[in-house]
This record gives structure tokens, C-alpha cells and sequence, in this order.
């Protein structure tokens, strides 16, 4: 025993010593402690009361504990519950179509084509967009009778769908807008992506005879790996928690046929229902837990491998 | 250095110079009532109120009235949306201690939400409220306390239709359902819109119009039916007079009656698709008269009203509305003034002021107000109602059960998604949280 404890006090203060020396001064602990204070007060203070509350019947003024009962009328009541497979095909659809696209349009707009600076502008744009400006042009321009889309099909003899109107395709048609609000957003990455692969690797692969798309598959694709997970946590989430576009454009209907999560959340809170609403916050923050996580673990794994 | 200095004081007095003209320009906005104002001091009064023309028109008649007499007071009217994400507002700023001096909002059902006796100022002991009648007290109590003044009139639950359209085609009002289908078929056939839907932009509350004012035929069916629904003994879904206001809607897309663009027709769209006679039939109710009346004065003559039909040609009547009223938030500092204010609304120069300001949509909860002669007709139609006694209140005056979803429930049986029966299976699911939510015994 002795022999340990003697040298741990010589060695502590060399290493005191030889951080003060490296790191010129490390800050004491308690340095945290305000951005603790305030990370517990405003972040997990409210996370936590609100799981509590979501077990409440909760109303302007009294709160009744009544068990997982929220929970229940959440998954069993169809214009409830059919909010969570929506939530689920506008993410896949939108974070999907984000990586294709992107990379297609990162690839197009790192080659040498003519008006490329112009191009990667104009790609890029409606990220700039407040996005319900976005949410309300196109609700106009998505019109079935008025609307500048149908309109421009018309001229070439298609008559177009009511995009925003027809239950089927509501839900579609807001994922569309989505993808083209965010496209560019993804698209900059992969060009960042493109751009840091060593011109080496695809001269290496054209000596050993890769065409184009071969060079592509097997060099590109591989090497864009830590671009595209970014891409596809980031488009997962946004789209796992969307709210301001599909409120801007359909509200949620017609019907319940657009409800996603975020949208039956902010509902059941207009209607009072505050009990409801906090177990729809609970439910969203559950799946899109359940679904990041695992997802981005994977991805890093993947990462890694390489 | 000293140069800059001096730049600075005098781009210093340059601002004096000019807060004092802001200052002066905002005396001479204040419309001569600065000699009295250290005498009986100005009084500032906010009213938060829906969007709507009719809504806004009236509150301003009626504000112009009142400030006319009363200089010293000045009164602002803040703007809010219609339907659910109203009824939201409302509710957050109750809640949050934001509320105005006083606000507009419905009565009946919906004023149970807002637990009146917790956020609203008790009117039942103020002298002024003698003159309100019982039909509208009804509406506006909430256990021993009475909240509301009412502004507006009494309205119906029914169709507006296009009086021009019924006369060419030589249709009768409809006294059965039945009649109306096979005139909305008539009417069909001449390639004029039937039946008017407007589920556009912020005007998916009036799907509703099918089931709520169906409830006359709903009580002629099965009298008392309302006390049994609150008490969660009968539900839409098996009553099959009470599921026929779901059906209906349903019926009316699978036969094509209904315009091809309901689905993004605006509230305003459809009236002006009514007043111009493109569309022939619009349910309705009839505040809308004086949207009509603003908006297309030369085809007020055009429209008529008729009630919802039923079953039974020999039974016909109308579900009424009860009109929206105006509250004092608890707490607020300036209630004596706003009570001031309210016992001009409940008095006949307040009513006079609306009638002025839009018209008469049909009679007033005041004692002591009378109606102009030259009513417009479809405000004779609805008058015909009251006067032969064949009336109901709609569902919502009769129980605090209001469920809040029924407008997208509403919407997704008249677009063709949800059929009769599923919908009013949907709303009582809905209704049940409601009156989880209000503490009701039985639920």
C-alpha cells in the first residue's frame, strides 16, 4: 500500500506540472457549473416534467395523474395514430431524395460545366428561404385550378392532380416541397465531400481501366461516406420533427390524411389537450431516438470500416 | 476630435426636435381630447376579435358609437384568426395573463373551455345585464356566474341559396331531404354548382354546417337526445337521426353535388360564388348575411335561407345560434371602464350602432331593440322561424361536449375519405376527450 500511495503524490504534481506547462491553465471544474445551472433549468427540468405530464389529464387549471392513458388514446385513436406512419414516409421519402439528389447534383456541379458558380447559387437558394414563405408560395403555385404548376402541365396537355387537395398526394406533395427547400443544403455537402477526394484515387482507377461509372461506384461513392450520413441524420431528423411546412401548406389535412407527429401535437395543445399534446411530444421524442440513434451508430460504423 | 463632438451634440438636437414633433403629432392624432385629459383621464381600451368582415365591421360600428360619446376613451381592436387556431389564441393568453380589457368570443360550449369561472369577470350582479334575455343567459353561465354581453344577433343553422337560381329553375325550398337532393340533381343538370363547399385556407369550420345544424331534426327524432350525450349514454355513431347530419356530407360528394374546387374554396369564394350564382345552395349560417351585404350589396336580394330538412315534410324547423359575446379577463386594470363600455352594448343604442354599422342579420338578445323594416330576405326567412316557433338550439348551447376536431373530421367525409359512419365514429372518439378533459361524470 505504501509503496503505491508515495509515488501517486509525486506523479499528481508532475502531472499538474506538466498540464500547466502544455495546456497553459485548465480551468477548475466549477467553471461548469453556470452552464450546468442553466442547461438543468431550461433543458432538463422542462424534459423531465414533461414526461411527467404527459401521464396527466391536464387542463387550464388542475392536473389529473392518469397513468399511460394518453399514450393509449395517442396509438389507438386513427387520426392519431395514423400521424406516426406519415411522420415516418416524409422522413425516408425526404431524406431519401435528399442523398440521391444531392450527391447527382453535387457530382454535376463539381465537374466543369458552364455557369457553375451561377449553378451551385441557384441550387442552393431556397435554403435561404424562410420556409413558410416557401410553405405559402407553394400552396399558391400547387393550386389545382389556378396554380402555375397545373397551369404549365396544361399547356403540354397534362392535366395535373390536385396536389395539396387529394388525400393520396397531399402528403407527397409537401415531401416535394421539402426536397427542393432542402436539396440544396445536401447538395453542399457532397460538393465539400467531392472536392477533399484526392484527385489521385480516380486517376489510380482510370490506369487500371474504370470507366466513368465504374470510378464513381467504387471510388466517389465510397470515399462521399461520412457526406452522406451527415446528410442522412440531418434530413432525418428535420423530417422525423417537420412541422412548418406541412402546417403552412395543408394543415395537417385534408381530413387527418398530412397529420405528422408534430402537427396532432400542436393540435391537441389548441384544443386543450395538454396532456395529449405533451404524450405526443414524449412519442416524437422517443421515435426520433429510436430511429437517429441506431441510424447514426451505423453509419459512423461504416465510417469507421473505411 | 472637437469637430466630432460637436457633430454629435447637434445630430442630438436634431432628435429632440424630432421626438417633439412626433410628440406634437401624436397629440393632434388624439383628436381634441387633450384638454380633458387631466380631468376624468383617458381611458385606452383593447378588444381582441376574430378576423372576420362581419365580426370586424360590427365591433368597429359599435367602438365609432361609443368613442363618439365618450372622447376621453379610445379603443383599439386587435385582430385574430377564426376557428381552432383562434379558439388557441384565446386560450394561451388567458392562460398567460396576456388577455386584452376584453375579448370577443363564442358562447355556449366553447366559453366552457376557457373555465369561465377561473379566468372571466362574474357580470351576473351588474345592472346593465337585466336587459340581456334568458335565452343568451343560458349561453353564457357557467355555475352561479353570468360572463358574456352578447353582440350580434341570433343566427340560423341552414342552406343560403341563390333565389335567382331557384326561379329560373322553377325549384320549390326543399321541406325533406330528399326534396333537396333531387333539387340539387335539378340543378345539377343546368351546370350551375349544387351545393357550395369551402374547404379551402382557414375555412375549413364551415364542413361543419351539415352535422351542427342538423340538430332540430336530431332532437324531433329523439327528444332530450342532447342530456344523454352529455351524460355519455347516446353517441353520434349509434344514433342513426344524429350519424344522418355525417351521412348527408357523404352522400352529397358520392353524388357530385358539391363544386369541383371545394377543396381549396375560401369562405369568401363561396359567398361570392352564392351572391353571383354560380353556386345555388350554401350551408350556412346566416351571419354571413351581412358578408353578403358588404361584399355584394347588389345581390342581397338574391339570397334566401331555408332550414337544413329532415325526414319530415310536416315538422320542418331551424337549429339556432346563439351570437358571440364579449368578456372581461380577470385581472385586468381597466374594468370599470370595459363594464362601462359592455352597458353600452347591452343598451338599444348599442344595437342601434351595429344595425348601422352591418345590418341585421336577425333579432337581437337585447330587450328593447328593434329591427329595421326593410329586412333583407334572407333575414325574413330566418325571422319566419322565430316568429312560427319552430326553432332548436344547436347542439352546442344545449352541452359543454364540443369536440375539436369535427372540422377535419367533417372535411374528410365531404372530400370522400372517411364515409358517414366512420366520421361520427371519429367524433365521438374526439368528443370523449373533450369531456374527459372538462371533468364530466360518466366519461
Amino acid at each position: 500500500m505504501t509503496t503505491i500511495t508515495r509515488p501517486r503524490a509525486t506523479t499528481r504534481r508532475r502531472q499538474r506540472a506538466r498540464t500547466s506547462t502544455h495546456h497553459q491553465a485548465a480551468y477548475p471544474l466549477w467553471f461548469l457549473l453556470p452552464a450546468i445551472v442553466i442547461f438543468t433549468v431550461l433543458f432538463l427540468v422542462p424534459t423531465m416534467s414533461s414526461f411527467y405530464f404527459s401521464l396527466t389529464r391536464w387542463s387550464l387549471f388542475d392536473i389529473e395523474f392518469i397513468g399511460f392513458e394518453n399514450f393509449v388514446t395517442f396509438f389507438t385513436e386513427p387520426s392519431l395514430s395514423r400521424s406516426l406512419t406519415n411522420t415516418l414516409v416524409y422522413a425516408v421519402l425526404t431524406s431519401g431524395a435528399k442523398v440521391v439528389l444531392g450527391m447527382g447534383l453535387g457530382v454535376l456541379l463539381t465537374s466543369q460545366i458552364i455557369g457553375r458558380g451561377y449553378l451551385r447559387n441557384v441550387v442552393f437558394f431556397p435554403v435561404l428561404v424562410s420556409v413558410v414563405g416557401v410553405g405559402i408560395t407553394f400552396s399558391v403555385l400547387m393550386n389545382p385550378t389556378e396554380g402555375l404548376i397545373n397551369q404549365a402541365l396544361a399547356l403540354v396537355g397534362i392535366s395535373g392532380p390536385a396536389w395539396l387537395t387529394d388525400p393520396t398526394l397531399a402528403l407527397i406533395s409537401v415531401a416535394l416541397v421539402d426536397i427542393w427547400k432542402g436539396v440544396g443544403l445536401a447538395t453542399l455537402i457532397y460538393i465539400a465531400g467531392i472536392v477533399s477526394i484526392p484527385q489521385e484515387y480516380v486517376e489510380a482507377a482510370r490506369v487500371d481501366g474504370a470507366g466513368g461509372v465504374k470510378a464513381f461506384w467504387y471510388v466517389t461513392v465510397p470515399l462521399l461516406w461520412p457526406a452522406t450520413s451527415t446528410v442522412i441524420i440531418l434530413s432525418l431528423i428535420g423530417g422525423l420533427r417537420t412541422f412548418d411546412l406541412i402546417w403552412t401548406m395543408t394543415h395537417g389535412g385534408p381530413g387527418f390524411s398530412s397529420d405528422v407527429l408534430a402537427s396532432v401535437v400542436f393540435k391537441q395543445y389548441q384544443a386543450g389537450f395538454y396532456g395529449i399534446s405533451t404524450a405526443g411530444n414524449v412519442v416524437l421524442f422517443v421515435v426520433v431516438t429510436a430511429i437517429v440513434l441506431p441510424v447514426s451508430r451505423f453509419l459512423s460504423r461504416k465510417e469507421a470500416e473505411l | 476630435m472637437l469637430s466630432r463632438k460637436i457633430r454629435a451634440r447637434r445630430l442630438g438636437a436634431v432628435g429632440t426636435v424630432a421626438i417633439a414633433g412626433l410628440a406634437l403629432a401624436g397629440c393632434s392624432g388624439g383628436g381634441g381630447a387633450t384638454d380633458d385629459e387631466s380631468a376624468s383621464g383617458p381611458v385606452e381600451l383593447t378588444i381582441l376579435i376574430d378576423s372576420t368582415e362581419a365580426t370586424v365591421s360590427t365591433m368597429q360600428g359599435l367602438v365609432d358609437a361609443y368613442t363618439a360619446e365618450n372622447p376621453d376613451v379610445t379603443i383599439e381592436l386587435e385582430n385574430r384568426p377564426q376557428g381552432s387556431e383562434g379558439d388557441n389564441v384565446v386560450k394561451t393568453r388567458l392562460q398567460t395573463g396576456d388577455m386584452p380589457d376584453l375579448f370577443w368570443y363564442n358562447s355556449g360550449s366553447l366559453l366552457q373551455a376557457l373555465a369561465p369561472e377561473q379566468t372571466l369577470v362574474d357580470l351576473s350582479g351588474e345592472s346593465f345585464m337585466d336587459a340581456v334575455t334568458d335565452t343568451f343567459k343560458a349561453g353564457v353561465t357557467a355555475g352561479e356566474g353570468v360572463y358574456g354581453v352578447p353582440v350580434g344577433n341570433a343566427m340560423g343553422g341552414g342552406v343560403l341559396y341563390n333565389k335567382k337560381v331557384y326561379e329560373q329553375l322553377g325549384l320549390e325550398v326543399p321541406t325533406t331531404w330528399a326534396d333537396f337532393i333531387s333539387n340539387s340533381e335539378a340543378i345539377k343538370a343546368a351546370g350551375i354548382d349544387p351545393i357550395i363547399q369551402s374547404y379551402g385556407a382557414d375555412s375549413t369550420w364551415t364542413s361543419q354546417l351539415f352535422v351542427l345544424g342538423d340538430y332540430y331534426n336530431v332532437e324531433a327524432a329523439d327528444p332530450g337526445w342532447a342530456e344523454k350525450f352529455t351524460a355519455n349514454e347516446a353517441h353520434f355513431a349509434d344514433t342513426p337521426s344524429a350519424q344522418l347530419g355525417f351521412d348527408h356530407l357523404q352522400e352529397g360528394f358520392e353524388k357530385g353535388l358539391y363544386n369541383a374546387d371545394f377543396g381549396t374554396t375560401t369562405y369568401a369564394d363561396a359567398l361570392e360564388k352564392l351572391a353571383t350564382g354560380t353556386g345555388a345552395q350554401y350551408p350556412m349560417l346566416t351571419f354571413a348575411v351581412s358578408e353578403i351585404q358588404a361584399n355584394f350589396p347588389d345581390n342581397l336580394q338574391d339570397v334566401g335561407f331555408f332550414a337544413i330538412p329532415g325526414e319530415d315534410a310536416s315538422d320542418v324547423g331551424m337549429t339556432t345560434w346563439l351570437s358571440a359575446a364579449l368578456y372581461i379577463p380577470q385581472g385586468g386594470e381597466n374594468e370599470a371602464a370595459a363594464k362601462e363600455f359592455l352597458a353600452f352594448v347591452a343598451s338599444p343604442e348599442g344595437c342601434d350602432a351595429q344595425t348601422e354599422a352591418v345590418g341585421v342579420t336577425g333579432p337581437y338578445f337585447i330587450d328593447g331593440c328593434d329591427l329595421p323594416a326593410d329586412l333583407p330576405p334572407a333575414v325574413q326567412d330566418l325571422q319566419a322561424y322565430f316568429d312560427s316557433g319552430k326553432t332548436f338550439p344547436a347542439l352546442e348551447f344545449l352541452s359543454p361536449v364540443k369536440g375539436p376536431s369535427l372540422e377535419q373530421i367533417t372535411v374528410a367525409v365531404g372530400s370522400g375519405i372517411n364515409t358517414g359512419a366512420e366520421g361520427a365514429a371519429l367524433y365521438d372518439d374526439d368528443v370523449l376527450k373533450q369531456a374527459q378533459q372538462l371533468g364530466l361524470e360518466g366519461w
